[in-house]
This record gives structure tokens, sequence and C-alpha cells, in this order.
């Protein structure tokens, strides 16, 4: 059992280390223009380190979703972006979809 | 001080066929669930994600925690994985930026940001006048926050009656969301090639390296798509 102190630090630490991201980057924005390369830039880079964690969650998940394999995790996930496209980009219907083929194809 | 119009404008974003509420609450009840699990109590959940509000991170604390890292460990840990953060912030807030508002509005709320606010606020922030931008974008924040704060206390609350299968099933919600609106964002040729490239590589560089992969991936996938793909955008 984890003692009630350290998961407050712990709590502490994480929200700290969170913030200052956020923070770092409310005072860089103060110094870049929307028509800038360096904000060309930034914008790539964010969208490249989004999809890098969502590659990686799919393939190297933390968390509950390392105890299904992963074969069955891109297969739901192929076939729920199909559903985003052919459904004319609804995001209901693929991510409730996405549950229920998972949670489905795991207890089989 | 804050434009009601576009603070509800915002807010209401959690509504309609292209609502993050759906996915934030998948998420959230499966963080509350794993939080319990791990021995945190009901105002320690709550608290986490009232003051961290970032998945990743704190699904991270989790993890070390049950293993018995070290807080210097967790710390580090944290900042690598949402580290993303801060080229989110520079690649959002210079959007919402005007001169007549005051900058503390821009400091705090700056804790929203996070994946699902980021990407309902970059696709939607042209519809509104640019002075109320970031009244626009406190609405979508404290939208999105609540719900992941009340979520995490549902999901402590039904951990008992929610079973494995159901919980992976919640958790792959998420990523699926993300990356729906990550096509959805994928106009111009650089950030069409860097999300690819990044989905690629963010797998790949893990093999060799877990806790920099994402820092690694996406200053490399970022990069190539700028280079390859600045002079081709519309």
């Amino acid at each position: 059992m984890i003692s009630s102190q350290v998961i407050i630090l712990a709590i502490t630490v994480t929200s700290l280390a969170t913030f200052i991201s956020r923070f770092m980057g409310a005072i860089t924005s103060e110094k870049v223009s929307v028509k800038s390369k360096i904000f060309k830039w930034f914008n790539c880079v964010a969208y490249s380190t989004l999809a890098a964690l969502i590659g990686r969650m799919i393939i190297f998940p933390a968390g509950v979703l390392a105890e299904s394999e992963v074969i069955i995790r891109i297969i739901v996930f192929i076939i729920c972006i199909a559903l985003f496209i052919i459904s004319k980009k609804n995001l209901v219907i693929p991510t409730i979809i996405s549950a229920i083929l998972l949670a489905t194809f795991n207890s089989l | 001080m804050i434009n009601t119009e576009a603070f509800l404008l915002g807010f209401k974003s959690l509504k309609g066929a292209r609502s993050p509420a759906i996915p934030l609450a998948a998420c959230f009840i499966a963080l509350g669930a794993l939080l319990k699990d791990a021995g945190f109590n009901i105002q320690q959940s709550a608290a986490s994600s009232f003051f961290t509000y970032a998945l990743p991170g704190q699904l991270v604390m989790a993890e070390s925690l049950l293993v018995g890292a070290s807080i210097l460990n967790i710390f580090l840990a944290v900042w690598l994985v949402n580290f993303r953060l801060y080229p989110m912030t520079v690649s959002l807030f210079p959007l919402l930026d005007h001169h007549s508002q005051p900058k503390w509005k821009y400091y705090l709320s700056c804790h929203f940001l996070a994946v699902t606010s980021w990407l309902i606020a970059k696709d939607s922030y042209k519809k509104i006048n640019s002075k109320y931008r970031i009244d626009f974008w406190i609405g979508i924040g404290v939208g999105t926050w609540s719900t992941a704060i009340l979520m995490t206390l549902i999901g402590f609350l039904a951990a008992d009656l929610l079973n494995k299968d159901m919980l992976i099933g919640l958790a792959i919600v998420n990523p699926t969301y993300f990356f729906c609106m990550m096509i959805g964002a994928m106009k111009k040729i650089s950030v069409s090639i860097s999300i690819i490239l990044g989905t690629i590589l963010g797998p790949v560089i893990f093999l060799f390296s877990a806790e920099w992969s994402l820092l690694f991936a996406g200053l490399i996938a970022g990069s190539v798509g700028f280079l390859f793909g600045g002079n081709n955008d519309k």
C-alpha cells in the first residue's frame, strides 16, 4: 500500500512537471507571430508529437490497454478510422464502436 | 472581463457530432478506476485530474508509483511524456492572442491545454472574432476540464462495477478520437507528413528509448514535415 504522503507528493510533482510545459508555452507564445516560420515549425512538431503519442498508445500502451493483444488493437483502430471516413467525419460513432469492439474481441 | 457569448460557444463544444465528451468520459472513467486500484482515495483521484489534467502523465504517475519509482523519477518521466504540451501551447496561443486581452487570461488558461481541448480549438478558432478567442478557449477549457474531473470521480466510484474487458474497451476510445481528429486536421502537406511520420516513429523510437521516444519522434517528424511540406502548403 502506497502511503498517503507519497501519493500527495506524486500528485504535486506530476502537476508541476505538467504545468511547466504549459506555462513555458504561454510565455514563448508572446514572442511568436502566427505568420512566422517558427510558428509553422512548432505547429508541425505539435502534430507529430501527438501522432507519436497515439502510435505509442496503440502499439506500446501504458495502463490497462496493455492487457489486450496488439493485433486486436490495430484491427479495431483501423476499422474505426474507416468508420470515421465513411460516416463523413462523425466522431461519436467511431469512438463508441471502438470501445464496444475492443471489449468484445478481448472477452472472446 | 470574459465575453459570455464566446465563453458559452466554447463550453458548448462538448455537444454535437464532434463532441469530445464521450472520449473524455471514457478515458477518465478508466483512469478513476485505475487510481482506485493503485491505492488513491477519492479526494486524491479528483485532485490528480484537477491539478494535472493530462492523461498520459497521470498514467505514468500511477504506474511509476506502483513499481516504487522515486519522486524525482516520476517528475522526469511525467515531464518527458507531457513535454508535448509545450509545442502544443506555442502552436495555439498565438492564434488566440489579442492586444486588448490581459496576460493573466493566457497564463491561467494554459492549464486547460490538453489534446482534446487543443484539437477542438485548432479546429474552430477561426469562427470566433479574434478579440474574444481567448474567452472561447477558456469556455472549451472549463468544459473539458470539469468533464475530466467529474468522470474521474465516476470512474473511482464505479470501479467495482467495471470488469477488465470494459476498462480495456474504454481505454482505446481516446487514441481513436485523437487520431480521427488529426485526420480531420490533415489539410496541409506539412501537417500530413508530420502526423504520418510521427505515428510511425513514436513506436519505432520507443524500441530504443522508452522515455525519450516522444520527444525525439516529435522533433524529427515535425522538422521533416516542416522542411518538406513548408513550400507546398496551400
